[in-house]
């Protein structure tokens, strides 16, 4: 059950980044590896702080529990577990088992022979998150900048960290990101709409190939940039919107501290224009 | 063509030019003469054109260059034709729909909303013209027709954004302005007006779809470069005929989460997941106003948002700073004007950029 038909020439030893033979082996469909075991000891410690967190909190309402950073009065120190010292917990095991996972992809790349864009880009991923839990609470000297973890609290929490820049979408990298993710998503629909409509031609139509695929790009929009290129550019659409997210937070207060909407006024100034 | 070059392979291979798949009989003939850049095949086919110009890509091209010269003209005539003056504004300049008192006229004078309407109906003939256009050219060479409707998804949001849901509202006030700024501040008005977005679910299934899309292509784009060095990014042939590139991409995510897709089905999930951001965002924004009035008192309803203390001490103005700023011109008012029962969702929100438009 746990192994495809072709997988067992596939599971050779080698290719850990630490602990040579002594976590080399597979669990079911899993491969462990000595990241494996951090991450599961991470993942299953945050998750259980998580739940006792609840536990001791107002609501067993999904949507409504919610796991507070402290206050900001704390500053940088340790708070104590129940005012924001469990967020704080939380925080390190949520790091500690992402970067645990994305270390455990790069051993699977090196026993598979695959290049390392997986887990490059789910570094992305990290760093933005990174960036919103310790960047920039660390800039803005108190953990109680970070977000809350909870369903609806992380949403209440975007919401008005937004406003208190009175508009967000007045924020330059906010703008670069959204317009990463929605591109992302316009080339997403279009590459797996082409493969999809390669490969099911409908009846009596036999399957298409490369060709024909480059063919209807150049027909419709006059460019194909070809099986490989959709990839670069998807890989390179979708790092942007990761990285600008996180820019657009990190200059969020300790690099600007007034609304958005002032920070065009370089744009109204410029000397060509300024007395118009 | 450089058809099959991979990273590992830095020579950009320039080959003869590829005329195309024949086209069924009935249709034009392509035109373009092919050209290659060498710029785009650092990263990806060199060849340009040629390409297809039927009679919908025709009249599609003809209603958007319409729709595109009716916003800017507008845009430029709203500065009174002073070019430079135009360019400094462009992002904040727009052009508005008809004022509520129009409802669903469709003749509202040209100055109020008529342009808009124009606009907006050349531009939505020039989509649903391209949509069509993507479907033809799919039959036309014998392939699926996914793509179509996967744009027809991102259509409906465009419909229910400017038309469907102003229809159901009475009145064409309700549609987005053609704006870069004007747009942006719509929707900020909006959420704000229907007691923050983030509450309604439809709008919360679109984000997830919509940050799954990027995490998917990032998932995906990776897996498809890293095993590109055994041949992986000719997925149709590896959907046909298994090679050691998809045994390998699809090992390596069962090894890491304990299940993968294939080479066929990945690609289901992300036409899936693009479709999905559109199609939940359009149900999202046509259920406001229509059938919800505030999605956070909704989220208060039915047990997902927490209910917060009554804040007494609101101060009934804005302190004198803000209203400074909220001023065009001149010092503030004595007494603020009457909030209207309903505010419009045009109103832009006050902010300094803004303020700069009429100095």
């Amino acid at each position: 059950m746990a192994k495809l038909s072709y997988e067992s020439k596939y599971r050779v030893r080698g290719g850990t980044l630490i602990g040579g033979d002594l976590f080399d082996f597979w669990v079911g469909p899993f491969y462990v590896g000595f990241f494996g075991v951090t991450s599961l000891i991470f993942s299953v410690l945050g998750t259980a702080l998580i739940i006792y967190g609840a536990a001791i909190g107002p609501t067993w309402a999904l949507f409504r529990i919610s796991i507070d950073p402290p206050p900001i009065s704390y500053g940088l120190a340790f708070a104590p577990l129940k005012e924001g010292g469990l967020w704080q917990l939380i925080t390190i095991c949520a790091l500690g088992a992402f970067v645990s996972w994305a270390l455990r992809q790069v051993e699977i790349c090196r026993k598979l022979g695959m290049g390392l864009h997986v887990p490059f880009g789910f570094s992305a991923a990290i760093f933005a998150y990174f960036s919103l839990v310790v960047i920039r609470p660390v800039l803005m000297g108190a953990w109680g900048y970070g977000f809350p973890y909870g369903i609806m609290s992380h949403l209440d929490w975007v919401s008005n960290v937004g406003y208190q820049y009175l508009h967000f979408h007045y924020n330059p990298a906010h703008m670069l990101a959204v317009s990463f993710f929605f591109t992302t998503t316009f080339a997403l629909g279009l590459h797996g709409g082409e493969i999809l409509a390669a490969a099911n031609p409908g009846k009596g139509e036999p399957v298409k190939y490369g060709e024909h695929e480059s063919v209807y790009f150049r027909d419709t929009i006059a460019y194909s940039i070809g099986e490989l290129g959709i990839h670069r550019l998807g890989y390179f659409l979708a790092l942007n919107a990761g990285i600008w997210s996180a820019i657009c937070m990190i200059i969020s207060g300790p690099f600007w501290t007034r609304g958005w909407p002032y920070w065009w006024s370089w744009y109204l100034n410029i000397p060509v224009w300024s007395h118009l | 063509m450089a058809q099959f070059h991979t990273l590992y392979n830095a020579v950009i291979v320039r080959g003869p030019d590829e005329a195309g798949i024949e086209l069924p009989p009935g249709d034009f003939a392509r035109v373009g003469t092919p050209l290659q850049v060498k710029l785009l095949g650092l990263i990806g086919e060199l060849q340009v054109l040629p390409t297809y110009l039927g009679a919908t890509g025709i009249m599609s091209l003809i209603c958007g260059f319409i729709a595109f010269e009716i916003i800017g003209l507008n845009m430029w005539a709203s500065e009174d034709w002073n070019f430079l003056r135009f360019i400094k504004m462009l992002p904040f300049l727009s052009l508005e729909p008809p004022p509520a008192k129009y409802g669903l006229d469709i003749f509202p004078p040209l100055q109020e909303g008529g342009w808009w309407l124009m606009a907006g109906f050349f531009l939505t003939v020039s989509l649903i013209l391209w949509c069509v256009r993507m479907y033809r050219r799919a039959k036309a060479i014998g392939m699926g027709t996914h793509i179509a409707w996967c744009f027809a998804s991102a259509i409906w949001l465009y419909l229910v954004l400017g038309f469907i849901r102003p229809l159901l509202m009475g009145c064409w006030c309700e549609a987005v302005p053609f704006g870069v700024i004007s747009h942006l501040n719509w929707t900020a008005t909006f959420s704000v007006r229907y007691g923050n977005l983030f509450y309604d679910p439809f709008h919360m299934l679109s984000i997830v779809f919509l940050y799954g899309s990027t995490m998917l292509f990032c998932m995906h784009a990776g897996t498809i470069l890293a095993v590109a060095r055994f041949g992986g990014e000719r997925e149709t042939h590896e959907i046909v005929d298994r090679g050691t590139s998809t045994e390998r991409g699809a090992l390596f995510w069962r090894w890491t989460m304990g299940f993968n897709a294939t080479f066929e089905s990945i690609h289901r999930w992300i036409f899936w997941f693009a479709t999905l951001t559109t199609l939940c965002g359009g149900i999202g924004i046509l259920l406001s106003g229509t059938v919800v009035d505030n999605w956070y008192l909704w989220g208060v309803k039915h047990g997902i948002a927490p209910e917060y203390p009554q804040v007494h001490q609101i101060p009934n103005a804005p302190p004198p700073e803000v209203v400074r700023n909220m001023q065009l011109k001149g010092p503030p008012p004595a007494r603020l004007p009457e909030v209207p029962a309903t505010l419009t969702p045009n109103a832009p929100a006050p902010g300094p950029a803004m303020s700069g438009i009429n100095q």
